[in-house]
Protein backbone atom coordinates (compact mmCIF):
# COMPACT_ATOMS: atom_id res chain seq x y z
CA UNK A 1 0.00 0.00 0.00
CA UNK A 2 2.82 2.43 0.93
CA UNK A 3 4.48 1.79 -2.01
CA UNK A 4 1.58 2.76 -4.32
CA UNK A 5 1.19 5.90 -2.72
CA UNK A 6 4.96 6.77 -3.31
CA UNK A 7 4.51 6.04 -6.99
CA UNK A 8 1.42 7.79 -7.44
CA UNK A 9 3.00 11.11 -5.44
CA UNK A 10 6.20 10.44 -8.11
CA UNK A 11 3.78 10.15 -11.02
CA UNK A 12 1.78 12.92 -9.81
CA UNK A 13 4.95 14.66 -8.95
CA UNK A 14 8.30 13.54 -10.39
CA UNK A 15 10.75 16.10 -8.93
CA UNK A 16 9.28 16.42 -5.67
CA UNK A 17 10.15 13.56 -4.05
CA UNK A 18 13.54 14.08 -2.43
CA UNK A 19 13.93 10.90 0.11
CA UNK A 20 11.40 8.17 1.26
CA UNK A 21 12.38 6.12 4.29
CA UNK A 22 10.34 3.27 7.20
CA UNK A 23 9.86 4.72 10.19
CA UNK A 24 8.48 1.91 12.57
CA UNK A 25 6.46 1.00 9.65
CA UNK A 26 5.36 4.32 8.51
CA UNK A 27 5.91 5.42 5.26
CA UNK A 28 8.08 8.73 5.37
CA UNK A 29 8.69 10.99 2.14
CA UNK A 30 10.42 14.43 2.48
CA UNK A 31 8.73 16.83 -0.17
CA UNK A 32 9.83 19.85 -1.92
CA UNK A 33 7.87 22.55 0.39
CA UNK A 34 6.40 24.16 -2.70
CA UNK A 35 4.73 20.81 -3.62
CA UNK A 36 3.11 20.28 -0.60
CA UNK A 37 -0.42 21.40 -0.59
CA UNK A 38 -0.63 20.16 -4.56
CA UNK A 39 0.20 16.47 -2.94
CA UNK A 40 -1.80 16.99 0.20
CA UNK A 41 -4.82 17.79 -2.24
CA UNK A 42 -4.14 14.47 -4.30
CA UNK A 43 -3.45 12.79 -1.11
CA UNK A 44 -7.16 13.56 0.52
CA UNK A 45 -9.02 13.70 -2.66
CA UNK A 46 -7.77 10.72 -4.79
CA UNK A 47 -6.18 8.67 -1.91
CA UNK A 48 -8.55 9.13 0.55
CA UNK A 49 -5.90 10.26 3.78
CA UNK A 50 -8.95 11.93 5.21
CA UNK A 51 -7.47 12.61 8.63
CA UNK A 52 -4.35 14.78 9.76
CA UNK A 53 -3.50 13.25 12.51
CA UNK A 54 -0.49 15.68 13.82
CA UNK A 55 1.71 19.00 12.36
CA UNK A 56 4.49 19.06 14.47
CA UNK A 57 8.13 20.72 13.77
CA UNK A 58 12.19 19.93 14.76
CA UNK A 59 14.74 22.05 14.76
CA UNK A 60 17.71 20.59 13.63
CA UNK A 61 19.58 24.40 13.51
CA UNK A 62 20.58 24.41 10.06
CA UNK A 63 17.10 23.98 8.90
CA UNK A 64 13.66 23.67 10.07
CA UNK A 65 11.43 20.28 9.75
CA UNK A 66 8.08 20.39 9.38
CA UNK A 67 6.30 16.77 9.81
CA UNK A 68 2.78 15.95 9.18
CA UNK A 69 1.19 12.73 10.04
CA UNK A 70 -1.24 11.41 7.81
CA UNK A 71 -3.95 8.56 7.98
CA UNK A 72 -6.56 6.92 6.11
CA UNK A 73 -9.10 6.02 8.68
CA UNK A 74 -10.88 3.17 6.03
CA UNK A 75 -7.86 1.37 5.51
CA UNK A 76 -5.84 2.39 8.64
CA UNK A 77 -2.83 3.45 6.26
CA UNK A 78 -0.18 6.23 7.83
CA UNK A 79 2.34 7.96 5.58
CA UNK A 80 4.23 11.20 6.84
CA UNK A 81 5.09 14.24 4.77
CA UNK A 82 7.97 15.63 5.57
CA UNK A 83 9.43 19.12 4.01
CA UNK A 84 12.78 20.99 4.69
CA UNK A 85 12.77 25.00 5.01
CA UNK A 86 14.92 27.88 5.92
CA UNK A 87 15.97 28.32 9.17
CA UNK A 88 15.99 31.90 8.76
CA UNK A 89 12.62 32.33 7.16
CA UNK A 90 10.79 29.28 7.38
CA UNK A 91 7.44 29.22 5.24
CA UNK A 92 5.58 26.91 3.68
CA UNK A 93 1.68 26.59 2.23
CA UNK A 94 -0.90 26.07 4.93
CA UNK A 95 -2.83 23.08 4.53
CA UNK A 96 -6.13 24.61 6.68
CA UNK A 97 -7.93 24.57 3.00
CA UNK A 98 -7.51 20.73 2.89
CA UNK A 99 -8.21 19.44 6.53
CA UNK A 100 -9.64 22.00 8.51
CA UNK A 101 -7.61 20.56 11.56
CA UNK A 102 -4.69 21.75 10.14
CA UNK A 103 -5.93 25.32 11.90
CA UNK A 104 -4.84 24.87 15.17
CA UNK A 105 -1.26 22.82 14.93
CA UNK A 106 -0.32 25.10 12.21
CA UNK A 107 -0.91 27.88 14.53
CA UNK A 108 1.10 26.13 17.23
CA UNK A 109 3.80 25.24 15.16
CA UNK A 110 3.99 28.83 14.31
CA UNK A 111 3.64 30.07 18.02
CA UNK A 112 6.39 27.79 19.00
CA UNK A 113 8.51 27.59 16.04
CA UNK A 114 7.97 30.62 13.79
CA UNK A 115 7.28 28.75 10.42
CA UNK A 116 4.99 30.95 8.86
CA UNK A 117 2.09 29.31 7.07
CA UNK A 118 1.00 31.20 4.00
CA UNK A 119 -2.39 31.17 3.22
CA UNK A 120 -3.55 30.37 6.47
CA UNK A 121 -6.76 31.74 7.57
CA UNK A 122 -6.01 33.31 10.82
CA UNK A 123 -2.31 33.09 11.86
CA UNK A 124 -1.65 34.42 15.15
CA UNK A 125 0.04 32.54 18.08
CA UNK A 126 -2.29 30.25 20.00
CA UNK A 127 -0.55 29.47 23.43
CA UNK A 128 1.72 32.33 24.09
CA UNK A 129 1.05 35.75 24.76
CA UNK A 130 0.54 38.26 21.44
CA UNK A 131 3.33 40.25 22.63
CA UNK A 132 5.79 37.32 23.25
CA UNK A 133 9.30 37.78 21.45
CA UNK A 134 11.20 35.35 20.06
CA UNK A 135 10.04 30.81 19.30
CA UNK A 136 10.53 28.87 22.55
CA UNK A 137 11.16 25.27 20.90
CA UNK A 138 13.86 26.69 18.16
CA UNK A 139 17.38 25.26 19.93
CA UNK A 140 18.63 29.20 20.08
CA UNK A 141 15.83 30.71 22.22
CA UNK A 142 17.14 32.32 25.48
CA UNK A 143 15.31 30.59 28.38
CA UNK A 144 14.39 34.16 30.32
CA UNK A 145 14.77 33.85 34.09
CA UNK B 1 -33.56 35.88 13.35
CA UNK B 2 -37.04 37.93 13.35
CA UNK B 3 -36.57 41.14 11.52
CA UNK B 4 -39.14 43.40 13.16
CA UNK B 5 -36.76 43.71 16.08
CA UNK B 6 -33.31 45.52 15.18
CA UNK B 7 -30.15 43.98 17.07
CA UNK B 8 -26.70 44.34 17.16
CA UNK B 9 -23.78 41.84 17.74
CA UNK B 10 -22.10 42.13 20.97
CA UNK B 11 -18.71 40.82 22.54
CA UNK B 12 -19.27 38.73 25.29
CA UNK B 13 -16.63 37.03 27.08
CA UNK B 14 -16.82 33.69 28.90
CA UNK B 15 -14.03 33.15 31.31
CA UNK B 16 -11.04 32.65 31.89
CA UNK B 17 -12.53 32.60 35.46
CA UNK B 18 -15.73 30.65 34.90
CA UNK B 19 -17.35 27.74 36.66
CA UNK B 20 -18.17 25.90 33.50
CA UNK B 21 -15.28 26.33 31.36
CA UNK B 22 -13.55 23.85 33.46
CA UNK B 23 -10.15 25.27 34.14
CA UNK B 24 -8.61 28.47 32.25
CA UNK B 25 -10.09 29.00 29.20
CA UNK B 26 -11.47 31.73 27.52
CA UNK B 27 -14.48 31.53 24.85
CA UNK B 28 -14.65 34.90 22.98
CA UNK B 29 -17.77 34.77 22.24
CA UNK B 30 -19.88 37.06 19.45
CA UNK B 31 -23.70 37.18 19.99
CA UNK B 32 -26.46 38.33 18.20
CA UNK B 33 -29.34 38.47 21.28
CA UNK B 34 -28.98 35.31 22.17
CA UNK B 35 -26.97 34.04 19.35
CA UNK B 36 -23.79 32.75 19.06
CA UNK B 37 -22.34 33.94 15.53
CA UNK B 38 -18.65 33.08 16.40
CA UNK B 39 -17.50 31.38 19.43
CA UNK B 40 -13.21 31.66 19.45
CA UNK B 41 -11.81 29.94 22.26
CA UNK B 42 -8.73 30.95 23.93
CA UNK B 43 -6.38 29.29 24.80
CA UNK B 44 -2.93 28.97 26.55
CA UNK B 45 -3.74 30.49 30.18
CA UNK B 46 -2.08 27.19 31.93
CA UNK B 47 0.72 27.10 29.29
CA UNK B 48 3.93 25.79 31.11
CA UNK B 49 6.45 25.13 28.20
CA UNK B 50 6.05 21.36 28.55
CA UNK B 51 7.49 20.41 25.33
CA UNK B 52 10.05 22.78 26.24
CA UNK B 53 11.28 21.29 29.87
CA UNK B 54 11.26 17.48 28.06
CA UNK B 55 14.60 18.81 26.24
CA UNK B 56 15.94 19.79 29.56
CA UNK B 57 15.42 16.41 31.55
CA UNK B 58 16.26 13.44 31.35
CA UNK B 59 14.43 10.25 30.01
CA UNK B 60 13.02 9.42 33.86
CA UNK B 61 12.84 12.53 35.29
CA UNK B 62 10.35 13.80 32.72
CA UNK B 63 7.43 10.80 33.90
CA UNK B 64 6.02 12.66 36.90
CA UNK B 65 5.43 15.74 34.57
CA UNK B 66 3.43 13.72 31.88
CA UNK B 67 1.01 13.40 35.21
CA UNK B 68 0.81 16.89 34.93
CA UNK B 69 -0.59 16.49 31.45
CA UNK B 70 -4.01 15.68 31.61
CA UNK B 71 -4.31 15.77 35.00
CA UNK B 72 -7.99 13.91 35.54
CA UNK B 73 -5.92 11.08 33.11
CA UNK B 74 -2.58 10.54 34.49
CA UNK B 75 -2.26 6.89 34.17
CA UNK B 76 -3.00 7.52 30.28
CA UNK B 77 -0.36 10.03 30.05
CA UNK B 78 2.43 7.75 31.55
CA UNK B 79 1.43 4.95 28.93
CA UNK B 80 2.07 7.52 25.89
CA UNK B 81 5.06 8.65 27.44
CA UNK B 82 6.95 5.06 28.22
CA UNK B 83 5.01 3.71 25.56
CA UNK B 84 6.95 6.19 22.89
CA UNK B 85 10.14 5.48 24.85
CA UNK B 86 10.15 1.46 24.70
CA UNK B 87 8.93 1.72 21.08
CA UNK B 88 12.35 3.58 20.15
CA UNK B 89 14.51 1.87 22.38
CA UNK B 90 13.11 -1.57 21.57
CA UNK B 91 12.38 -2.28 25.19
CA UNK B 92 10.66 -5.40 26.03
CA UNK B 93 7.66 -4.99 28.93
CA UNK B 94 6.93 -8.38 31.18
CA UNK B 95 3.47 -9.58 30.48
CA UNK B 96 2.10 -9.24 34.09
CA UNK B 97 3.44 -5.12 33.52
CA UNK B 98 1.22 -5.22 30.25
CA UNK B 99 -1.66 -6.43 32.06
CA UNK B 100 -1.00 -4.41 35.29
CA UNK B 101 -1.00 -1.16 33.19
CA UNK B 102 -4.18 -1.86 30.85
CA UNK B 103 -6.04 -2.47 34.61
CA UNK B 104 -4.63 0.94 35.91
CA UNK B 105 -5.54 2.44 31.75
CA UNK B 106 -9.28 1.28 32.27
CA UNK B 107 -9.61 2.49 35.95
CA UNK B 108 -8.07 5.96 34.91
CA UNK B 109 -10.82 5.91 31.75
CA UNK B 110 -13.39 4.90 34.52
CA UNK B 111 -12.41 7.82 36.71
CA UNK B 112 -11.77 10.70 34.13
CA UNK B 113 -15.28 9.94 32.62
CA UNK B 114 -17.09 9.74 35.89
CA UNK B 115 -15.90 13.42 36.28
CA UNK B 116 -17.00 14.14 32.64
CA UNK B 117 -20.53 12.56 33.95
CA UNK B 118 -20.57 14.41 37.13
CA UNK B 119 -19.03 17.93 35.68
CA UNK B 120 -22.06 17.71 32.58
CA UNK B 121 -24.72 17.70 34.92
CA UNK B 122 -23.19 20.47 36.58
CA UNK B 123 -22.95 22.44 33.43
CA UNK B 124 -26.65 22.22 32.90
CA UNK B 125 -27.91 22.64 36.55
CA UNK B 126 -27.58 19.27 37.95
CA UNK B 127 -25.32 19.24 41.40
CA UNK B 128 -26.53 15.94 42.39
CA UNK B 129 -24.95 13.42 39.78
CA UNK B 130 -21.50 15.01 40.69
CA UNK B 131 -21.55 14.01 44.04
CA UNK B 132 -22.93 10.49 43.01
CA UNK B 133 -19.97 10.45 40.46
CA UNK B 134 -17.22 11.46 42.65
CA UNK B 135 -18.23 9.04 45.54
CA UNK B 136 -17.65 6.07 43.23
CA UNK B 137 -14.54 8.17 41.59
CA UNK B 138 -13.21 8.20 45.42
CA UNK B 139 -12.93 4.14 45.18
CA UNK B 140 -10.57 4.29 42.09
CA UNK B 141 -8.45 6.78 43.49
CA UNK B 142 -8.34 4.59 47.09
CA UNK B 143 -7.21 1.79 44.63
CA UNK B 144 -4.08 4.07 42.97
CA UNK B 145 -3.20 5.13 46.18
CA UNK B 146 -3.09 2.05 47.19
CA UNK B 147 -0.54 0.76 44.31
CA UNK B 148 1.30 4.18 43.78
CA UNK B 149 1.22 6.13 46.89
CA UNK B 150 -0.62 8.80 45.36
CA UNK B 151 -3.94 10.27 44.37
CA UNK B 152 -4.07 12.11 41.38
CA UNK B 153 -0.34 12.24 39.98
CA UNK B 154 0.82 8.73 39.94
CA UNK B 155 4.14 8.66 38.21
CA UNK B 156 3.82 4.84 38.19
CA UNK B 157 4.84 3.66 35.10
CA UNK B 158 8.69 2.97 33.84
CA UNK B 159 9.94 2.34 30.78
CA UNK B 160 9.84 -1.55 30.67
CA UNK B 161 7.32 -1.85 33.53
CA UNK B 162 6.03 -0.28 36.60
CA UNK B 163 7.33 0.67 39.30
CA UNK B 164 5.94 -1.27 41.96
CA UNK B 165 3.59 -4.62 42.39
CA UNK B 166 -0.10 -4.51 42.95
CA UNK B 167 -0.32 -4.77 46.88
CA UNK B 168 -2.02 -7.66 48.91
CA UNK B 169 -6.04 -7.40 49.01
CA UNK B 170 -5.92 -5.65 45.47
CA UNK B 171 -7.69 -8.10 43.59
CA UNK B 172 -10.51 -7.96 46.23
CA UNK B 173 -11.25 -4.60 46.43
CA UNK B 174 -10.74 -3.95 42.75
CA UNK B 175 -13.44 -6.40 41.82
CA UNK B 176 -15.32 -5.11 44.65
CA UNK B 177 -15.27 -1.96 43.03
CA UNK B 178 -16.24 -3.02 40.09
CA UNK B 179 -18.97 -4.76 41.38
CA UNK B 180 -20.19 -1.75 43.03
CA UNK B 181 -20.21 0.61 40.46
CA UNK B 182 -22.42 -1.76 38.16
CA UNK B 183 -25.15 -1.43 40.87
CA UNK B 184 -24.36 2.22 41.01
CA UNK B 185 -24.80 2.88 37.08
CA UNK B 186 -28.19 1.90 37.07
CA UNK B 187 -29.02 4.95 39.20
CA UNK B 188 -26.84 7.63 37.68
CA UNK B 189 -29.28 6.85 34.24
CA UNK B 190 -32.18 7.84 36.72
CA UNK B 191 -30.66 10.69 37.87
CA UNK B 192 -29.43 12.38 34.68
CA UNK B 193 -29.31 10.00 31.14
CA UNK B 194 -32.79 9.58 31.30
CA UNK B 195 -33.37 12.96 32.83
CA UNK B 196 -35.92 15.05 30.60
CA UNK B 197 -34.87 18.47 30.98
CA UNK B 198 -31.20 16.98 30.40
CA UNK B 199 -32.72 15.04 27.58
CA UNK B 200 -34.03 18.19 26.03
CA UNK B 201 -30.71 20.32 26.72
CA UNK B 202 -28.93 17.70 24.85
CA UNK B 203 -30.59 16.07 22.20
CA UNK B 204 -29.72 17.83 18.63
CA UNK B 205 -27.41 20.48 20.26
CA UNK B 206 -24.03 20.73 19.39
CA UNK B 207 -23.97 18.51 15.68
CA UNK B 208 -21.17 18.02 13.56
CA UNK B 209 -21.12 15.70 10.96
CA UNK B 210 -18.67 12.51 10.58
CA UNK B 211 -16.96 13.88 7.94
CA UNK B 212 -16.72 17.26 9.51
CA UNK B 213 -15.32 16.11 12.64
CA UNK B 214 -12.81 13.75 11.00
CA UNK B 215 -11.50 16.54 8.95
CA UNK B 216 -10.92 18.53 11.80
CA UNK B 217 -8.99 15.79 13.09
CA UNK B 218 -11.62 15.52 16.34
CA UNK B 219 -10.80 12.06 17.88
CA UNK B 220 -12.04 9.86 21.12
CA UNK B 221 -15.80 9.87 22.45
CA UNK B 222 -16.05 13.69 20.75
CA UNK B 223 -15.17 11.73 17.30
CA UNK B 224 -17.24 8.82 17.68
CA UNK B 225 -20.43 10.67 18.98
CA UNK B 226 -20.63 11.02 15.08
CA UNK B 227 -20.66 7.68 13.96
CA UNK B 228 -16.90 7.31 13.52
CA UNK B 229 -15.40 4.16 14.38
CA UNK B 230 -11.94 5.26 15.29
CA UNK B 231 -10.54 4.13 18.40
CA UNK B 232 -6.55 3.31 18.92
CA UNK B 233 -6.85 0.39 21.34
CA UNK B 234 -8.91 -1.37 18.39
CA UNK B 235 -6.74 0.63 15.27
CA UNK B 236 -3.41 0.40 16.56
CA UNK B 237 -3.39 -2.01 19.20
CA UNK B 238 -0.94 -1.20 22.16
CA UNK B 239 0.19 -3.56 25.68
CA UNK B 240 -2.39 -6.15 25.63
CA UNK B 241 -6.02 -4.63 24.54
CA UNK B 242 -5.68 -7.26 21.48
CA UNK B 243 -6.30 -10.17 24.04
CA UNK B 244 -9.11 -8.46 25.67
CA UNK B 245 -12.88 -8.63 24.39
CA UNK B 246 -14.65 -5.27 24.53
CA UNK B 247 -16.43 -3.15 21.59
CA UNK B 248 -15.92 0.46 20.69
CA UNK B 249 -19.16 2.67 21.55
CA UNK B 250 -20.16 4.77 18.91
CA UNK B 251 -22.87 6.51 18.47
CA UNK B 252 -24.14 8.14 14.76
CA UNK B 253 -26.31 11.16 16.59
CA UNK B 254 -23.35 14.02 16.58
CA UNK B 255 -24.76 16.15 18.65
CA UNK B 256 -23.82 16.56 22.53
CA UNK B 257 -25.99 13.60 23.64
CA UNK B 258 -24.66 11.28 21.65
CA UNK B 259 -21.00 12.39 22.83
CA UNK B 260 -22.61 11.95 26.43
CA UNK B 261 -23.70 8.15 25.99
CA UNK B 262 -20.06 7.23 24.27
CA UNK B 263 -18.55 7.92 27.40
CA UNK B 264 -21.09 6.11 29.57
CA UNK B 265 -21.08 3.06 27.47
CA UNK B 266 -17.26 3.29 27.56
CA UNK B 267 -17.35 3.11 31.15
CA UNK B 268 -19.26 -0.17 30.74
CA UNK B 269 -16.79 -1.14 28.48
CA UNK B 270 -13.75 -0.50 30.67
CA UNK B 271 -15.23 -2.11 33.17
CA UNK B 272 -15.57 -5.44 31.48
CA UNK B 273 -11.77 -4.81 30.51
CA UNK B 274 -10.66 -4.35 34.15
CA UNK B 275 -12.52 -7.67 34.92
CA UNK B 276 -11.14 -9.41 32.02
CA UNK B 277 -7.12 -8.46 33.27
CA UNK B 278 -7.89 -9.50 37.05
CA UNK B 279 -8.58 -12.59 35.13
CA UNK B 280 -6.00 -12.63 32.70
CA UNK B 281 -2.92 -11.14 34.64
CA UNK B 282 -0.23 -13.81 35.07
CA UNK B 283 2.78 -14.04 37.86
CA UNK B 284 6.18 -12.49 37.12
CA UNK B 285 8.36 -9.69 36.30
CA UNK B 286 7.38 -5.89 37.13
CA UNK B 287 9.94 -4.41 34.82
CA UNK B 288 12.76 -5.18 32.71
CA UNK B 289 16.26 -4.20 33.40
CA UNK B 290 17.04 -0.69 32.01
CA UNK B 291 20.24 1.35 32.92
CA UNK B 292 19.81 3.77 35.66
CA UNK B 293 20.69 6.25 32.88
CA UNK B 294 18.67 5.38 30.16
CA UNK B 295 19.77 6.59 26.17
CA UNK B 296 17.90 5.94 23.62
CA UNK B 297 19.60 5.16 20.27
CA UNK B 298 19.65 8.21 17.21
CA UNK B 299 16.29 7.76 15.65
CA UNK B 300 12.35 8.76 16.41
CA UNK B 301 9.24 7.54 16.72
CA UNK B 302 5.56 8.46 16.57
CA UNK B 303 3.58 6.45 19.03
CA UNK B 304 -0.17 7.08 19.57
CA UNK B 305 -2.52 5.89 22.33
CA UNK B 306 -6.17 5.92 23.28
CA UNK B 307 -6.65 8.58 25.93
CA UNK B 308 -9.84 9.14 28.03
CA UNK B 309 -9.73 12.35 25.34
CA UNK B 310 -9.06 10.80 22.18
CA UNK B 311 -5.78 9.85 20.02
CA UNK B 312 -2.90 11.03 22.42
CA UNK B 313 -0.03 10.73 20.05
CA UNK B 314 3.92 11.09 21.81
CA UNK B 315 6.62 12.05 19.02
CA UNK B 316 10.11 11.73 20.13
CA UNK B 317 12.78 12.07 18.55
CA UNK B 318 16.37 11.26 19.83
CA UNK B 319 19.63 12.23 19.32
CA UNK B 320 21.41 9.56 21.12
CA UNK B 321 21.94 10.90 24.44
CA UNK B 322 20.17 10.50 28.14
CA UNK B 323 18.10 13.68 26.90
CA UNK B 324 14.91 13.90 24.64
CA UNK B 325 16.20 15.97 21.60
CA UNK B 326 12.43 16.50 20.52
CA UNK B 327 9.44 15.65 22.12
CA UNK B 328 5.87 16.43 20.92
CA UNK B 329 2.46 16.44 22.54
CA UNK B 330 -0.17 15.49 20.44
CA UNK B 331 -3.54 16.41 22.92
CA UNK B 332 -6.26 15.45 21.63
CA UNK B 333 -8.18 18.05 24.01
CA UNK B 334 -6.60 21.07 22.03
CA UNK B 335 -7.27 19.70 18.64
CA UNK B 336 -10.69 18.90 19.83
CA UNK B 337 -11.39 22.63 20.64
CA UNK B 338 -10.54 23.30 16.95
CA UNK B 339 -14.16 22.54 16.43
CA UNK B 340 -15.71 24.53 18.84
CA UNK B 341 -16.23 27.44 16.67
CA UNK B 342 -18.65 25.64 14.09
CA UNK B 343 -20.15 23.40 16.72
CA UNK B 344 -21.22 26.36 18.62
CA UNK B 345 -22.40 28.48 16.06
CA UNK B 346 -26.26 29.29 15.49
CA UNK B 347 -27.01 27.85 18.98
CA UNK B 348 -28.00 29.41 21.91
CA UNK B 349 -25.47 31.11 24.67
CA UNK B 350 -26.91 28.53 27.07
CA UNK B 351 -25.87 25.56 24.99
CA UNK B 352 -22.10 26.85 24.37
CA UNK B 353 -22.03 25.34 28.21
CA UNK B 354 -23.39 22.31 27.34
CA UNK B 355 -21.49 22.20 24.00
CA UNK B 356 -18.23 22.61 25.62
CA UNK B 357 -18.86 20.33 28.38
CA UNK B 358 -19.26 17.61 25.56
CA UNK B 359 -16.07 17.97 24.59
CA UNK B 360 -14.55 17.24 27.79
CA UNK B 361 -11.48 18.28 27.48
CA UNK B 362 -8.41 19.61 30.49
CA UNK B 363 -6.72 22.75 29.80
CA UNK B 364 -3.71 21.07 31.82
CA UNK B 365 -3.83 19.23 27.99
CA UNK B 366 -4.62 22.31 25.58
CA UNK B 367 -2.17 24.14 26.90
CA UNK B 368 1.01 21.90 28.24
Amino acid sequence: MSELIEKAIRDAFPDAVLESRDVFGVLNIKIDANALLGICEMLHGQKEFDYLADVTAIDWKDRIEVVYQLTALASNTKIALRVDLDEQKPEVNSLASVWKGANYQEREVFDLFGVKFTGHPDLRRILLPEDWEGFPLRKDYVIPD
Amino acid sequence: MSSRIRTDVIELNMGPQHPSTHGVLRLAIKIDGEVVVECDPDVGFLHRGIEKLAELRTYIQFIPITDRLDYLASMLQNQAYVGAIEKLGAIEVPERAEYIRVIMMELQRVASHLVFFGAMGLDLGATTPFLYAFREREDILDLFEMVCGARLTYNYFRPGGVSRDLPGGFYEKARAYIKKQREKLPEYDDLLTNNQIFIVRTRGVGYISGDDAVNYSMSGPSLRGSGVDYDVRKADPYSVYDKLDWRVAIRAEGDVQARFLCRCEEIRQSLNMVEQALDMIPEGELKCKTPPRLKLPEGEVYYHIESARGDLGVYLVSDGSDKPYRLRWRAPSFINLGAMNQMAQNWKIADVVAILGSLDVVLGEVDR
